[in-house]
């Protein structure tokens, strides 16, 4: 990572913590596991706590939606990182790798309930071009998703702008699959606290 | 969603309020995405813009301006949250203009 501080400026109870990761899960600390660790009270605690009732609070998106929403805003803005981590989660959600992998190749060529189609295209103007306007949100209305749904999509994009623009800057490593896997397993039966 | 709306609010308090090593006057531009000297301001827009773009130099070229890790690490944080806000907000915006109730 680009400031050492995120790579080893951790506390002993942390470093305690890292190891006793990588032993029981025979994969590498993930970069955002170091972020989220360093001075949490600063950043990681308040940011987790908005990720986790963004991604497993109440809510009338599936688990699986909302990690395809936050895959699907990492590819936006390029985020290679959060990009493979939330797919990966999104695919044993769903226990379909097939259609995650073709929403992100092209969302216009696959099929799914057009209220999340929806939601995920105008997620993505919203955060490639830095603006939508009351039509962009009509047509989500339109397709048949409900203010709360898109309320918390929007949730979503919140953090997964945030973690994905942080992973980038910050210079997270990508890992291989295992790790990712490793990662998404955790996420499914932990979540984000 | 009245839960992530706090959640939210204590996160930007946190960063732009709280305790830090960056000033509370220079987390708030760069959450702001306005007002902070070069080669800052740069890194701040590089991160809010298209970070994907961010360059092992822009991050030496912060440290050399005299910042420590520790407040390059908030700046980024805040030019990220900051962003990310602005996101929700403009659509926030958008939605309520498409149905007409706050």
């Amino acid at each position: 990572m680009r400031l050492a501080i995120l790579d080893n400026g951790h506390g002993f109870g942390t470093k305690a913590l890292f190891a006793f990761i990588r032993t029981v899960s025979r994969q590498p600390v993930l970069d955002v596991v170091k972020l989220v660790k360093y001075r949490p009270g600063f950043y990681g605690n308040p940011m987790s706590a908005l990720t986790q009732e963004a991604m497993r609070g109440p809510s009338t998106w599936s688990v699986g939606d909302r990690e395809l929403m936050a895959a699907f805003v990492a590819k936006t803005i390029h985020c290679e990182f959060c990009t493979k981590a939330h797919s990966a989660v999104a695919q044993k959600a769903y226990r379909d790798g097939k259609n995650v992998s073709a929403v992100l190749s092209d969302l216009d060529l696959t099929v799914i309930e057009e209220p999340l189609r929806a939601t995920l295209l105008m997620l993505g103007k919203l955060t490639r071009e830095h603006a939508v306007n009351a039509d962009d949100i009509r047509a989500v209305l339109v397709a048949g998703a409900s203010r709360q749904q898109i309320e918390g999509a929007l949730a979503v994009c919140f953090s997964f702008n945030v973690i994905g623009r942080l992973a980038d800057a910050f210079g997270f490593s990508v890992p291989g699959l295992e790790a990712f896997e490793a990662g998404a397993k955790y996420l499914l039966a932990r979540g984000y606290r | 969603m009245p839960n992530f709306g706090r959640a939210r609010k204590a996160l930007e308090r946190r960063v732009l309020d709280g305790a830090g090593k960056a000033s509370p006057s220079d987390r708030r531009s760069a959450f702001n995405n306005s007002g902070l000297p070069e080669p800052v301001g740069a890194l701040v827009d590089t991160v809010a813009r298209h970070a994907y773009r961010v360059a092992d130099e822009d991050f030496a070229a912060a440290r050399t301006s005299g910042m420590s890790e520790d407040q390059v690490f908030e700046i980024v944080v805040c030019a990220a949250i900051g962003e990310s806000a602005r996101l929700y907000d403009t659509a926030l915006a958008a939605l309520q203009s498409a149905t007409g109730k706050e």
